[in-house]
């Protein structure tokens, strides 16, 4: 293997790629032939860094200087200084939001040093396309040591013991799912892996397919190997995610060529081989029944689990159900030891396995942070420390509102319960929930009645349908966000809320019904002065339900800096803006519609609102 | 059916086996290499992977990801993930309805452009996030949407 002086490793994440990270690479390879460096630098494509919001990122190795917000223009520089001068460049590099000193070691940025990472212990350091680079760095020796030097039995005891639990949000002790699986009747068992990541805000399952999908096919097979009677398994994957969908197609391949899936892999005596099925765009699907149907072909709608899947699941046959994160710290928690992987965290599991939360969790911090992204951090870490240490706090100097975890089954945590450390119970006895790991940080400028719509608008949509609990449930709530947002709603309306939250909790078929009201709750609790501004006084204290707002025009504003552009004009659907070419510009409130036309295309923000 | 059409169907059905099991697959290709899922071809698979129609029809209408009627050559997603919505992305639907005069889910006259709303997809540090035909972008803005597309009225 050839060893090079400086590597360069540019992240080929979906969001660093769409900054044209590719463009990146082909001009570092250019600039680098130019100066005659091929023989010293080299330049590699990585799996997601999780900075997304810095990117398209490059680190130099072996160094680890971090380079963010780069654009091809910057390259023929940094070649020139780095490259071949031994002078990194500074202004390409992260400064903190607050100073404006560069910090140039990606290990000493805080949204890096503050994570502990397991499931994503390979992000930006390997080649996701390369089964090499992931044997490298250790990859495939849990499955090496499992099959070759443990029993089943003793994987199922490492991982019970382990504490780990489902990372899809529900938190069910693994090994005992496992176990469920394992001691059920049947002669042919299948392992599933969930990567349909439908939470909107979270991204954890992409980022970890996407930079180390090797991870999740090792975790698999040391599943299947542990349960037993399991020679397929399948991988389904929702369709807006290409990538993941292209590497683990890679992967697998890979896998099957090194033996490592198949026929008597690695020569054990154990066969196993795994598919990818492609989700359709559903969100129910991310529900376990609801995918197993989807699996079969059949649309994708969840079942009553008076018999659970472990049993009874795709075809009717015992399936262990797990979700990417999940499978990914499999093969650590092998290689490591049970102990080393339950030192981490809260709680303790040695004789309940609910007893704790265990290891790490991959959260996607994003919405109103500096610092958005993906963080891997251990269970327990207070929330404020995700969003001002690792986030970097509010954008522009803004206020912190709350911070939405679990997606739409979660709910809203307010500022005064920022303390609470990260853990299956603590988040759920806030009326939140741990999820998938999406957490969403809403500032001052969000309107919390808004965001709670937005949430019930979602699972409105993609409720299958078949309880009526949540088919028409969630309609009537909906109805009447809808109504509290232009300004129709009664105080008897926030009483209906609750009523018809607490009966669709309890009576729908699955999670996503049982689960959808916790953003009207949570908002309910910590924000009713918002919901109270709305019916009352029919007013959006942050401006962000349209119809409650009065648009006029700020005659100075207008007249000095856009010199009357009449650009508001041309876009007012109403013809409600009266006003000639270089005079002042006026708002007709009588015809006003309040759509906030104006507002969104004025350059001078000359639109005032009120 | 055309010729083209046909070969094209079959190559499909072929590359799943003719399972029914696999049906959603098969309906993802057809819908990728269609831009929809054309009514004879749903016809051949039921046919030919024995499944029936009603059944198609039933999957086709439930999941988001398949349409029934043609889409636009340039197909414009907003995404509508929280992070997008919390920065504005139904303001970025309301530029594109402006500037392409039509509204969410319909279609260009032209065929050219239709605008729908997805699922997240993802990319949340690049919030709001558009995403035409298969490139990316983010973050977009009101004032952007034009320029956006611009690049892709020739194409």
């Amino acid at each position: 293997m050839k060893r090079y002086r400086l590597q360069l490793m540019v992240c080929a994440g979906t969001g660093c790629v769409s900054n044209h990270s590719v463009e990146i690479k082909d001009a570092l390879d250019r600039e680098i032939e130019k100066h005659k460096l091929q023989n010293e630098a080299e330049v590699v494509f990585t799996g997601c860094n999780g900075f997304c919001g810095a990117g398209p990122i490059v680190v130099v190795q072996p160094d680890g200087v971090f380079y963010q917000l780069l654009k091809t223009a910057d390259i023929p520089h940094l070649v020139e200084e780095h490259l071949l001068k031994g002078r990194p460049v500074k202004k390409l590099m992260y400064s903190p939001p607050a100073e404006k000193i560069p910090i140039p070691k990606m290990s000493d940025i805080p949204f890096f040093s503050d994570q502990t990472l397991i499931a994503l212990r390979n992000r930006g350091m390997i080649d996701p396309e390369q089964i090499d680079d992931y044997i490298a760095r250790g990859g495939y020796k849990g499955l090496v040591k499992a099959l070759t030097m443990m029993t089943p039995d003793e994987v199922l005891k490492e991982i019970k013991s382990s504490g780990l639990r489902g990372r899809g949000g529900g938190g069910f002790p693994t090994g005992v799912k496992w176990e469920s699986c394992k001691h059920a009747h049947g002669d042919i068992k299948h392992v599933i892996c969930n990567a349909d990541e439908g939470d909107p805000g979270a991204f954890m399952d992409r980022s970890i397919i996407e930079g180390d999908p090797h991870a999740v096919i090792e975790g698999m097979i040391i599943g299947a190997y542990a349960i037993e009677k399991v020679h397929q398994g399948y991988i389904y994957v929702r369709m807006e995610y290409p990538l993941a969908i292209k590497r683990f197609q890679i992967a697998i391949k890979q896998a099957r060529e090194y033996g490592l899936l198949g026929e008597n892999i690695l020569d054990a005596g154990f066969t196993f081989d795994i598919d990818i099925r492609r989700g359709a765009g559903a969100f129910v699907c991310g529900e376990s029944t609801a995918l197993m149907a989807s699996v079969e072909g059949k649309p994708g709608e969840p079942r009553a689990k008076y018999i659970h899947t472990v049993e009874r699941g795709l075809w009717e046959r015992p399936t262990c159900l797990n979700n990417v994160e999940t499978w990914a710290n499999v093969p650590q928690i092998i290689l490591k030891g049970a102990q080393w992987f339950s030192s981490i965290g809260t709680g303790d599991v040695s004789a309940d396995p609910w007893g704790g939360s265990k290891g790490t969790k991959v959260f996607s911090l994003a919405g109103k942070v500096n610092n958005t992204g993906l963080v891997e951090v251990p269970m327990g870490i207070p929330l404020r420390d995700i969003v001002f240490k690792i986030g970097g706090g509010i954008r522009d100097g803004k206020k912190f509102k709350a911070v939405q975890t679990g997606g739409p089954s979660g709910g809203f945590i307010p500022e005064s319960l920022l303390d609470l450390p990260v853990d299956y119970e603590e988040l759920t006895k806030v009326g939140s929930m741990m999820g998938s790991g999406g957490m969403v940080v809403t500032d001052e400028d969000n309107c919390m009645v808004d965001m709670a719509r937005y949430f019930l608008a979602f699972t409105q949509a993609e409720s299958c349908g078949k309880c009526t609990p949540c088919r028409e449930g969630t309609k009537q709530m909906l109805d009447i966000l809808d109504r509290i947002s232009v300004g129709e709603g009664t105080e008897e309306d926030l009483v209906t809320l609750e009523d018809l939250s607490n009966v669709i909790v309890e009576s729908s078929l699955c999670a996503l019904g049982g689960s959808a009201p916790n953003p009207v709750l949570t908002t309910l609790k910590y924000f009713r002065e918002e919901y109270e501004a709305h019916v009352k006084d029919k007013k959006c204290p942050s401006h962000t339900c349209r119809k409650l707002n009065t648009y006029s025009i700020d005659e100075k504003i207008c007249l000095k800096l856009g010199h009357g552009c009449h650009v508001c004009v041309k876009h007012c659907p109403d013809a409600a803006i009266i006003g000639e070419r270089k005079q002042v510009h006026y708002i007709d409130p009588a015809k006003c519609s309040k759509c906030g036309v104006c507002y969104d295309v004025c350059n001078f923000k000359a639109v005032q609102v009120a | 059916m055309e010729y083209d059409t046909h070969t094209k169907a079959e190559e499909i059905i072929c590359r799943w086996d003719r399972k029914p099991e696999n049906i959603i697959e098969m309906m993802h290709d057809i819908q990728n290499e269609f831009n929809y899922l054309p009514r004879d071809v749903l016809f051949e698979i039921s046919k030919e992977a024995r499944i029936p129609l009603s059944k198609i029809y039933s999957i086709a209408t439930f999941y988001n990801a398949f349409s029934l009627k043609p889409k636009g050559k340039h197909r414009i997603c907003v995404c509508l993930g929280t992070p997008c919505h919390a920065l504005g992305a139904s303001r970025i639907v309301n530029a594109l309805e402006r500037e392409l005069n039509i509204k969410r889910g319909d279609v260009t006259p032209d065929m050219k452009f239709s605008i729908e709303e997805t699922g997240c997809v993802g990319t949340c540090g690049l919030a709001p996030v558009v995403i035409i035909g298969e490139d990316l972008f983010g973050p977009v803005t009101v004032d952007g949407v034009p320029r956006l597309l611009k690049k892709y009225e020739s194409k």
